[in-house]
This record gives structure tokens, sequence and C-alpha cells, in this order.
């Protein structure tokens, strides 16, 4: 194995990582402050996905189907959350639980009936197609370079958001003590809402971002939803530096175990290796730690 | 109403729905004798998901992680040549209660909603593991050709069993309801209404979840062994996270904290898909929306509402989960504070 | 073996930058009843707490007979003899008053692993539990579900089932709160009866209580210790005053003037 191309596997580790990070962030802020555990996250990361392909084949430019995608996903989000995630808020986690389960159910047959079972694949934006060389000997796709850019934009905005604005305040107080936010007489169905668009507005993001890397079906949300659940569990539920921590951690981990494992054994057991190797990561986490790293609400 | 009285009725509906259980799908033919095997191996996992949700207040997310490892153990021995289901079946059972001990022992040191992400991770990891099981067809499973007999008697023929399996699954109701109200029982119910109080006068919870964690898990195996003798055949979809989230569902269809409950939300899960599957192909987009509403507008499931319109008692209350995530309202701190 | 049967030292605990614990070190002889008192949020409840094993202290030692227990499981604790009532009700609402108890009493047993015989018929664990069901004035009130039973009933319900693990010490944290001046008579005379039977922590806001039930008084403000000695003691002493007057409590200056 080269350098170089352990390189790029780094490269693709810390871009997954960052896309994980997109999806888990979106997750720990609606627990941290509506208290509410999302399973329909997941088809927010499909559904931006269809989006962008519909968008495309109506407008047939990029620059116009991106924003047009994500303003979808944000409308869904919204619509969403009024009907279904309000009257959650004072439920229990099972009927949480149960409800955005629910919603994965419609929203992959809701996608399946429109759009039909096939997965569609989607171009690199004709842009941004081609490599570049990132050190000598090793090309490294300028499409991937670009969405762990937009990643990283994202991330600081969100950071920025958080730690700079009044909503961002309100989130902060929100996450550790809701009952202040209420007490302050602030809006908090606004809040509320304005957090799960932003929620889903990132995890429609990364779908934006990874149609083209991944395809376009239904269910497509459902594994990525379990591999941010790992995340947010390694991370700590409720912290969005943990979501941050985690999602690298596992984004490196799992890309390159599926590099290196290969390398190293060559059994029947390999793929059983490669595909279990983050939910051993995070077995390992919850042995030292029963909250994960950076846990926001210790009891 | 008398408790004799309420006790009473109770104990008819239940005699009526296993007198149904009896006759009515050999009178309906072929296809209903198959689709009440599926009700009660579904109904038998549900069962097994409610001990842990009605009766302990655990909330897994992972149970056909469990129900999966018993139906590959199941079928990777007929395969192999042990047929005999005195030994096939006990052995899958101990085998996925040993899985169950591995994942509980980890999960249950979470608590909340990190234990629901934990059991749905670890059945996830379960699901890819059996993926790249290649000498067992890897994504496209694989078929057993037989189902496993009696020794005495062979099950090849489909009413056989069925009456077999619904054997089995009322004496699993039995066992069941013997347990929840044994003292063991008592301790697990302890641990759903107020975990810290059993703490506080001298059990161990952690160790008596696990306990429970592992006996459901034995009769998810063996719901999962059975279902590779029905289908006789054995894919990684019996594993997946969906089906989780079905197993959830039934109980929560069925009401919770109630041994029947589970079973009927089976049968009324099974039912909803089979009439519906008639029609379109897509009954997914009405179950969704039905499990929606279920949560957010019933306050039970369908045999607590049997229960109350037949005067036949009620069952608890959906289990209060103990949530350290979740702040208590700080009005309840201040002494004085009544009920 | 010391004279004391509860060893606290240098105990100290902190939520954030609030120090709910602040060094404490107490000593509790055995048989004797010990009242802790302090103002609200002094962090009584956070002391018995760390004493429990429900909370981890961040520095200190506990030892109880004898024994070093800081590391000990909530469950193993118990099992030593430690039992302890909540300031907030604690108890199984969907059982009925009787198996409240009766769990309780379970507990004393080895293990619990028994699986089939339905406990309702087991009379070793039904009749201690009916005894003490007795005991605490709830005798009618067995077969009635916990959830539908009154607040004080609660409280009553609450010291049945620290009785009944049969422990060494009680700890009792705010056995009256929220009870009207007739269930404060019953339970004041329930606290009366058990005294000397069991090494108690008593926390208590009501002063006529403390002052006549307890054998020494340790105050606590602000996490801290300000002071421990005999009612007497308490009674005259200024700082005691002062501190808790500082923190603006009229019970407590109830409590000074009425007579011993
Ligand atoms: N889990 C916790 N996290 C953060 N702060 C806490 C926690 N538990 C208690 N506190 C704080 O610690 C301080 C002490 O609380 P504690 O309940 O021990 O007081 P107390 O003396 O029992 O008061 P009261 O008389 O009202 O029962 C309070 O300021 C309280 O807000
Ligand atoms: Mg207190």
């Amino acid at each position: 194995m080269t350098l170089a191309l352990l390189i790029e596997q780094l490269f693709n580790g810390v871009q997954f990582g960052l896309m994980l990070f997109l999806m888990a962030v979106g997750v720990t802020l609606v627990f941290g402050i509506m208290r509410v555990i999302n399973l329909a996250h997941g088809s927010l990361f499909m559904i931006g996905g269809y989006f962008l392909m519909a968008a495309l084949d109506w407008t047939s430019s990029y620059v116009l189907a991106v924003p047009l995608a994500f303003l979808m996903s944000a409308l869904v989000a919204v619509v969403l959350e009024i009907i279904v995630l309000r009257p959650l808020y004072r439920r229990g986690p099972l009927e949480q639980v149960l409800a955005t389960f629910g919603l994965t159910l419609f929203f992959n047959e809701a996608v399946t009936v429109i759009w039909g079972r096939e997965s569609i694949p989607l171009q690199v934006p004709p842009l941004l197609t081609g490599s570049v060389e990132i050190i000598p000997g090793g090309a490294y796709p300028i499409y991937r370079l670009v969405i762990t850019g937009v990643a990283i934009v994202a991330g600081l905005l969100l950071y920025l958001l958080i730690t700079r604005t009044r909503v961002g305040a309100l989130i902060r107080a929100g996450s550790d003590n809701r009952e202040i936010v209420a007490a302050l007489g602030i809006n908090i169905s606004l809040l509320y809402t304005l957090v799960f668009a932003l929620s889903a507005m990132l995890a429609a993001l990364a779908g934006i971002m990874m149609g083209p890397l991944l395809s376009v079906e239904p269910g497509a949300g459902d594994p990525i939803l379990i591999l941010t659940l790992v995340v947010v569990v390694i991370g700590g539920i409720g912290s969005v530096r943990g979501a941050f921590v985690g999602a690298l951690m596992v984004g490196i981990f799992d890309t390159l175990a599926r590099v290196l494992i290969p390398l190293a054994i060559q059994t029947n057991a390999t793929s059983a290796l490669v595909g279990m190797a983050v939910y051993v990561l995070m077995a390992v986490v919850l042995l030292f730690s029963r909250t994960g790293l950076f846990a926001a609400h210790r009891g | 109403m008398r408790p004799n009285l309420v006790l009473r009725r109770r104990g008819w509906l239940l005699l009526l729905l296993l007198a149904v259980a009896i006759l009515l799908p050999p009178w309906l033919g072929t296809y209903y004798v198959r689709f009440a095997t599926q009700i009660a191996i579904y109904g038998m996992a549900a069962l097994s998901v409610d001990l842990l949700l009605g009766y302990t207040g655990l909330i897994t997310f992972g149970q056909a992680g469990l129900f999966g490892v018993g139906a590959y153990a199941g079928g990777m021995l007929i395969v192999l040549g042990v047929t005999n289901a005195f030994v096939a079946w006990p052995l899958a059972i101990l085998i996925t209660m040993l899985f169950a001990l591995a994942i509980g022992a980890l999960s249950l040191r979470t608590r909340g909603f990190q234990f629901i992400m934990v059991t749905l991770a670890f059945a996830q990891m379960l699901y890819y593991f059996a993926q790249s099981l290649r000498n067992w067809g890897g994504d496209d499973g694989f078929s057993t050709q037989r189902r496993n007999d009696l020794g005495f008697l062979s099950l090849e023929s489909h009413a056989t069993f069925y009456y077999v399996v619904l054997v089995l699954l009322v004496l699993v109701v039995w066992l069941c309801h013997r347990l929840v109200r044994s003292e063991f029982g008592m301790v697990i119910r302890g641990i759903r209404d107020n975990e810290r109080r059993v703490a506080a006068i001298g059990f161990p919870p952690y160790r008596y979840k696990l306990v429970i964690f592992v006996i459901a898990g034995g009769i998810a195996g063996l719901a999962g062994a059975l279902m590779a003798n029905h289908a006789k055949f054995v894919n990684p979809a019996v594993l997946s996270w969906q089906l989780s989230g079905e197993i959830l569902a039934m109980v929560i269809l069925g009401s919770a904290g109630s041994l029947i409950g589970p079973v009927i939300g089976a049968a009324f899960f099974l039912a909803f898909r089979d009439v519906l599957s008639d029609y379109t192909e897509h009954w997914m987009l009405f179950f969704g929306p039905l499990l929606v509403a279920r949560v957010l507008l019933l306050r039970d499931g369908i045999w607590g509402m049997l229960l109350r319109a037949t005067g036949a008692g009620e069952v608890p209350k959906e289990p209060k989960v103990d949530f350290p995530e979740v702040p208590k309202p700080t009005a309840e701190e201040k002494p004085g504070a009544g009920p | 073996m010391s004279e004391f049967l509860l060893e606290i030292e240098g105990l100290r605990k902190s939520f954030g930058a609030l120090v709910a614990t602040d060094n404490v070190t107490l000593n509790i002889r055995t048989g004797e009843t010990h009242a802790l008192i302090g103002p609200n949020g002094a962090g009584k409840t956070t002391l018995v707490g760390q004493l429990t094993g429900e909370l981890a202290p961040d520095a200190g030692h506990i030892r109880f007979a004898g024994r070093d227990i800081t590391a000990l499981q909530t469950a193993d604790r118990a099992r030593l003899g430690l039992a302890r009532s909540f300031q907030i009700t604690s108890i199984f609402p969907t059982f009925t008053a009787e198996e409240n108890v009766a769990l309780a009493v379970q507990a004393t047993e080895p293990h619990s692993y028994r699986f089939w015989q339905p406990a309702e018929t087991i009379e070793r664990l039904r009749k201690p539990a009916r005894k003490l069901l007795g005991d605490v004035g709830l005798e009618s009130l067995g077969r009635r579900i916990a959830a539908r039973m009154s607040h004080g009933q609660h409280r009553q319900l609450e010291i049945g089932m620290a009785l009944a693990t049969t422990p060494v010490m009680l700890l009792l944290d705010e056995p009256m709160a929220g009870l009207g001046m007739e269930e404060s008579r019953a339970m004041s005379q329930l606290l009366a009866s058990v005294k000397g039977r069991y090494t108690i922590l008593l926390i208590e806001h009501d002063m006529d209580v403390v002052f006549s039930l307890a054998d020494r008084i340790t105050v606590l403000v602000g996490g801290r210790i300000v002071a421990s000695g005999t009612p007497d003691e308490i009674r005259k002493s200024r700082e005691v005053r002062i501190a808790y007057l500082g923190e603006d409590d009229d019970e407590f200056a109830g409590g000074l003037d009425a007579p011993g």
C-alpha cells in the first residue's frame, strides 16, 4: 500500500466524517433542545437527494437545482415539525421513536411511489469533474474536495450561529435548560421550528452532496441514519462537540477499516469485520464511558 | 365492577381467542394456516419485546437482531443435519441467549435514549455480519430445504407445524404469565415503575435487567428458529432494523404490558399488510401514518380497547420509562409539592 | 470498630460551579437520631445521595459500620443496612401498597432469581409486609394501588418500605414534606416510635420535630457544616442564628423560640 493511497483514504474518511457530522449535529440539536429522538432524520437525507434529482430534471442546471432542493427540503421539514413533531414534544420516548419510525416507512414508500424503486444515478456537476494532484502521484477527485469544503463552511457557519447570534444563544440556553428559555417568554414553538428546519437542512445538504457519490434510492437514508446514531452514541447525546469528534472518528475509522482490514487479513471473515468495525468502536467507547465521550447532560 | 367478574370475562375472552386460533385457520384453508403460523411466530417475537418494554420499561429497537440470530441458528442447524427439533430448537435458543448476553451486557450500561440507539446499532451490526456470510448466501440468504421434525412426527405438513407453533406460543405465554408474577417479575416491574427505588431497597438493577434481556432474547431466538422452519428460508432481512421497528409497532398496536396484546398486534399488523397488499404494493404508505396516528391519538392498543369494551379490566398505562436525560420539573424538587 | 456507625470524611461534590457538598466531615453514633437541617438548597439531599451511592462524590470517604463504602453500588449499600426514604415520593405506583412493602422485604433475601411461584402467594414476604403496613398506619390500605393513594399515605409508605429492608440505619429525607397538620402529627409519632431502634439521619424542616427527636443536630448551609451539637448547643449558637437567619428562614427562628 502506498502512502498516496493512505492519504487519499484519509481524505475520504474526513469527508465522510464531515457528512456524518452534518447529520449527527441535527440529531443532537433536536434532542438537546426539544428532547425528541428523530428516527426520520435519515429520510430527510434521502429526500435531499431526490429533490436534487427532481430539480435537475426540471431546471437542468446545478446552480438552480441545488438551492431549489435545499428549499424544498426545508419546506418539508417545517410541515413535518408542525404536524407530527409538535404533538410529540410532550410525549414519551417510546411514542417519539414509533412515530418517527412510522414517518420513515412513509417517506421510503412515498419516494417509491413517485420515483420508482430503482436507484437513480446522479452525475457529478460538469464543472466539478476531474481530479487534482494533492500530493505528488496522488490524484483526488475535485468533487470530493468541494463537498468537503462545503461541509467545513457549513460547520463554521453553524459554529458562528450558535456562538455569536441571538438565536444561537437561545439554542445554547435551550440545550442547557429549556425551562429557562420558556420562562423568558421566548416564542418557544418558533424556536423549535427553526431548530428542526435547521437540522433538516443540514441533513438535506448532506443528502444533496452525497447524491452523486452514492445513488439516490428508497431507503438510502437508513444506513446513514444508523451510522449517525452510532456517532451520537459515541460523541454523547446532546453535545455538538461530541457530534463533531464522533463523526470524524466514525468516518475515518470506517473508511480506513474498509481499506486496511482486507489488506491485513484475507479470510472469509474479512468482509464481516469491515462491516462491523464501527460498531466495535462504539462498543469499546461504551466500555469506557456509559454516556459517550462528551456527555452534555449528566444527571 | 367486582374483580372476580372482570377476571372471568377476561378468561372467556382468552378462551374465545384460543378457540378461534385452533379452529379458524384450517377451516379457511392452507393459505390461512400459513398466515396464522406467521402471526404466532411474530406474536412470540413481539411478546419478547413486551417483556422488556411493557414489564421492564426498556425500549429496545434491536430485537430483530436476536430474532435473526435464532433464525440463522435454526436454519443453519437444519442444513448441518441437526433435524431433530428437540435438539435444534433448544440449541438455537441457547445460541441466541449468548448473543443477548453479550449485547445486553454492553447496551444495558446505557439508559434511556442511548439504550434505544445502542440496541439498534448492535442489531445492525448483526445484519452486516449476516450479509457477509458468503457461505450462507450473503445478501441472498439460504434455503433450508426442509423443516425440523419432532422425531416421531414430521412437521412438513403446514397444519401440523401450525399446531406445534401454537402450542409453543401458548406455552411461552403461560411461562411469561408465571414469570411476571413471580418474585423476579416483581423486581423487573419495580424497575419499570421506579428503578431508583429498586436500587435503594437493595436490588442491583443492572443484573436483573440483564437476566430479563437474556430471557427475552431466548424467546426471540425460538421465534426466529420457528421462522426459519416456517419459511424454509433465511436471509439478512430477518435482522433488519425495519423488522425491529415493526415488532415494536406490533407491541404498541396490540397494547404493551399485557401478554396477549403483542400477539393481537402481530395479527393486526399482518392482516393489515395482507389485506392492503391485495390492492397496492405500497401498503407501507398507509402503515406509516397509521403508526403515527396510533401514537398521537389513541391511549392504548387493541387488546386494551377490547378489554375495556367488554368490561374485562384494562391493561396498565403505557410504560413510564425512567429517562435520565429528561429533566424533572423543578417545582417537584421543592419540599411540600403535593402529588 | 469505633463508636460511630457512619463516618463521613472530607466529602465534596460540585455541580459545575456550584459546590453542593463542601468538605463535609461528620460522624454519627450507633443508635443516635441525628438531625440534619439547613435552608433550601443547602445540599442535604445531595449529601444523602452520596451516602446511598446515587451520586459519586468528587472527593472524600464514607465509612459504614467500620467499612469503607465509598465505592459501593447503591444496592450493596442498602444490603449492608443503609436504608433511605425520599424527599420526593418514590414508590412503585402500579403496585398495591402491600406489594410495595413486600418487594422491599424481598430485597433482604440473598437474591430474587425465582421465576415460578407467584409473589402474591408467598407468605414469607406478605406477612412481614402486612405487619409493617400496620406499623406505619396503613393496615386497611394493603390492596390499594399506590398511584391512587394520597400524598400523606405515600409518605407513610415511604417509611414502611425503608423499614422493610431490615436496616441498621435510616436516612430520612424530609419525611413530613407536604403533610397537613393531622398527617404531620401521625408522622412525628411514627418517627418517635422508631427512634432508638435504628440509627437515624433525619432531614427535616419542622423544627418542633427536629428539636424534640434529635439527639444531635448538624446545620448545613451552602454545602458546608456551620454547626454540630446537641439541640441545646444548637439552640444557643450565635453562628447558627446568623447563618440561618441570614438565609431568611422563619421556621428556624420558630424552632429556636420553641420550648425544648
Ligand atoms: N443533579 C444536579 N445538578 C445540578 N445541580 C444540582 C443537582 N442536584 C442538586 N443540585 C443543586 O445543589 C444544591 C443543593 O441541592 P439539594 O437538593 O441537596 O438541597 P437540599 O438541602 O436538599 O434542599 P431542600 O431543602 O430544598 O430539599 C441546590 O442548589 C441544587 O439546585
Ligand atoms: Mg432536599
